[in-house]
């Protein structure tokens, strides 16, 4: 298991980031994602593994309004 | 990318022009000298009294400034001086303030083009302020003024025409033009211009039929768009200034300003603004297309991602998504918008967010046939007209666009007020016969335009739905229609106010952030629910009070500055994310507006100075609702629609999600339950939430337990006045 925006998620071997934000329907554009307060880098999710018992921080910025 | 049809085809209004000015009888002629602002001020504003058609000009104070700032702080104290607290919106002396700010009209950075008005609403009944684009505010502040005043009502339509490079101030008698305005901003943009080049230097604010007789009424600021040879439109819309402007019989404010240069608010430090303006405008160019798409699609860009996240409002904001999605989504517009050409509503914008959908052919009303321009739609529009009425068709969203901009109709307010309508008929509130024969169900355009057409005309059903969801509550419990307590759950206004569209029901931050504005439930004062519901970085009250202090406060600099709040947060430096949960307050483009303020007015800030400077504001506008008969916690109370979900299918809907937060939150088992009892639990539950918000608000905001600012409070933001002081002290116990 692993913890997405402090909600527990099923994990499994190999999962990466661009995994977790489909899963999860992450679909906008402006986000940062930080593995185990680690700053991912964009354009690399897909290649980049989550390991279990990850906490994996997902941040929306603003917009809208 | 190749356009495949001829984007500057459109119908022409302006045959008749010269021959319509011809027939103006001028009430009142006043000369003036016309002045560059210093630093961002030009230290004088205008008055104008249409009642005994007098014009005087008013000097800016030193502590105007200091207090007040500009733009939305200068419309309040304006207002707070011409009105008293049992004055109603349709009283003589109630105030129209368009006040552009010292930062508004420079070309430097992205956003800058920016007037606040602020009038007494007659949707609220306490102050209303409204940002607006288009080219109005700066040129008026290039010809001279800060601030336009205008109180009184005239004896018949005029217009008021402010004429810089003639030095004159003209009331106008105008009886022949057509005053809708598509087509009274063209006429009044070719009667005023020297030439055809002249046509960008001329700014008209006009509102049409439709807010004669509606409470939503807007105004309409136009801007000339060179390339298409089209006068454009924004709107400032919430709050019903339009029908303000039209009961004072306003036809048309007109400024007409001098040649345009970069540099005409002359800048403390010229270079300074130009060089954030730089910085911004590369990340704009190098990273939208990968961000938010705002050059391309404009804030339609989010109408599949609040789907997605299940924020959209679909049927008067019963759920957050729908299956039909696709036949409105971003896609869609960005075909709709002519592409590859310039959108911005101010000079110097690379942002150029204000999307146009051209050569619309108008399918409905007195304009059937016409081929006209839509101005956007935007987010709001596409979601209020468009899902939150169960309507996925963009033909029927874009005439309802146009109808609602040249009508001078809130499209936000508009959509809001039909979804209720259209709930109450799909609950037997209403039927045939009480609508007048209209056919409310869910999705249907034709019935929705048509309302439109009825509230120009000041008849039938729509005029109902134009005077706001608080006045159809009422109304419709008065004829024995329908339960009004269940009406209040699920009428989605607040002050009087309409909601705009987002879904607050699973981000109690969000609730706060509608609910505890000053002027009634707009977004432009918070918008926090990725923070809250998504991201979940603001987990405790005192977490949500925090971005409930600082968020409010940051966005009311802009309306004291003149600027637009897009390029702040829908554009963002490369390396952004390195801030982590401070990335939200983009802390890149904070400094840079810190730079542009201290390059144009000289005076250095710091961002912690920047909160203080609204937050005097914002508190004064707090004890003017209270001033106006409205305030305490009571007044802070959201309709439990946007809070939970009010029937058995809004509950279904997420049976899952309320299931769990029932087992995990609320600590009660759901098995064996009705829905309607587990629906009373959620209710208990998120109420006596709601309330404990307020309490951590309040005492963050310096307020007492009852939403009142101290008199600790008003000295600290040296707003103590007597006067103020006296409107506090009896709610305090």
């Amino acid at each position: 298991m692993i913890t997405v925006n402090g909600d527990r998620m099923e994990w499994h071997d190999g999962m990466t980031v661009a995994e977790i934000l489909e899963i999860r329907n992450y679909i906008f554009r402006m986000i940062a994602v930080q593995v185990n307060g680690e700053l991912i880098k964009r354009g690399t999710y897909e290649q980049t593994s989550v390991p279990d018992e990850a906490d994996v921080q997902v941040i929306h910025m603003i917009s809208g309004g | 990318m190749t356009i495949a049809y001829d984007y500057k085809t459109r119908t022409s209004y302006t045959e008749d022009a010269a021959a319509q000015k011809a027939a103006h009888k001028v009430l009142l002629q006043h000369s003036f000298e016309p002045s560059l602002p210093e630093r961002g001020y030009t230290n004088r504003t205008l008055h104008i009294d249409l009642s005994t058609l007098k014009v005087t000009e008013k000097a800016v104070t030193r502590q105007m400034k200091d207090i007040f700032v500009g733009g939305r702080g200068f419309g309040l104290w304006y207002l707070w001086n011409a009105i008293t607290p049992t004055t109603k919106w349709n009283d003589p002396e109630n105030d129209i303030v368009i006040s552009p700010g010292p930062l508004a009209g420079n070309t430097a950075y992205a956003g800058s083009g920016k007037s606040i008005v602020v009038t007494l609403s007659p949707l609220t009944s306490i102050p209303v302020d409204s940002n607006v684009g288009g080219y109005f505010g700066p040129l008026l502040k290039f010809c001279g003024y800060d601030a336009l005043e205008i109180q009184g009502k005239a004896a018949s339509d005029v217009i008021v025409v402010i004429d810089g490079p003639k030095k004159t101030i003209t009331i106008e008698e105008a009886p022949e033009e057509n005053y809708d305005s598509h087509v009274a901003a063209e006429i009044f943009t070719h009667q005023f211009a020297d030439n055809d080049k002249d046509f960008v230097n001329v700014g008209v604010v006009s509102a049409g039929k439709g807010a004669d007789h509606a409470r939503i009424g807007c105004l309409n600021f136009s801007w000339f768009d060179p390339k298409r040879g089209a006068v454009r439109l924004k709107q400032a819309g919430r709050g019903g200034i339009g029908l303000v402007f039209r009961d004072k019989k306003i036809k048309a404010l007109v400024v007409h300003g001098g040649k345009m240069k970069g540099d005409l608010n002359q800048a403390a430090d010229f270079a300074r603004t130009t060089k954030v303006g730089r910085v911004l405008a590369k990340e704009i160019h190098d990273f939208d297309d990968q961000q938010c798409k705002m050059r391309s699609i404009g804030t339609a860009h989010l109408v599949e991602v609040m789907d997605a996240y299940d924020l959209l409002p679909v049927h008067n904001f019963q759920y957050g998504k729908h299956k039909d999605i696709d036949k409105i989504a971003s896609t869609v517009w960005q075909k709709r918008f002519t592409q590859g050409i310039f959108d911005g509503c101010w000079y110097g914008c690379h942002m150029a967010c204000a999307k146009g959908a051209d050569c619309h052919k108008v399918m409905t009303g007195p304009y059937k046939g016409d081929v006209v321009t839509v101005d956007g739609p935007e987010y709001e529009t596409a979601a209020g007209l468009g899902s939150n009425c169960g309507i996925f068709e963009p033909d029927w969203i874009l005439e309802s666009n146009f109808y609602c901009d040249t009508y001078g109709l809130d499209t936000i307010s508009f959509g809001t007020c039909c979804a209720f309508a259209m709930e109450c008929f799909q609950r037997g509130i209403l039927n045939l016969e009480r609508t007048g024969g209209l056919d409310l169900t869910w999705g249907n355009g034709a019935s929705h335009v048509e309302l439109l057409h009825q509230i120009a005309r000041g008849e039938g059903f729509g005029l109902i739905v134009g005077q706001g969801v608080k006045y159809m509550q009422e109304y419709f419990a008065g004829k024995g229609w329908g339960d009004l307590p269940f009406m209040i759950d699920i009428g989605m206004q607040v002050k009087g106010m309409e909601y705009s569209q987002y879904m607050s029901k699973e981000s109690l931050a969000q609730q706060g952030g509608y609910a505890l504005t000053n002027k009634g439930p707009q977004h432009d004062e918070a918008w926090l629910i990725f923070m809250d519901m998504v991201n979940n970085q603001i987990p405790t009250f005192e977490d949500k009070a925090e971005a409930l202090h600082y968020f409010p406060l940051f966005r009311t600099w802009f309306g004291l500055m003149g600027l637009c709040k897009l390029p702040w947060n829908d554009i963002e430096p490369a390396d952004n994310a390195k801030h982590g949960k401070d990335a939200a307050k983009v802390p890149e483009h904070v400094q840079n507006y810190l730079e542009l303020y201290a390059g144009i007015t000289g005076n250095e800030m710091t961002n912690e100075e920047l909160i203080l400077q609204s937050e005097a504001v914002y508190n004064f506008q707090r004890v003017f609702n209270l001033r106006m008969g409205m305030g305490g916690r009571k007044s802070d109370w959201p309709p439990y629609r946007s809070v939970g979900p009010v029937t058995r299918e809004e509950y279904e809907s997420r049976a899952e999600r309320y299931d769990k937060q029932l087992k995990e939150l609320i600590g009660v088992d759901p098995a064996g339950k009705s829905v309607e009892e587990k629906m009373a639990l959620h209710r208990t539950w998120r109420e006596d939430r709601y309330n404990k918000l307020c309490d951590a608000v309040y005492a963050r905001r310096g307020w007492t337990n009852n939403a009142i600012p101290t008199l600790e409070t008003l000295k600290k933001f040296k707003i103590d006045f007597p006067e103020v002081v006296a409107v506090v002290k009896p709610h305090l116990g």
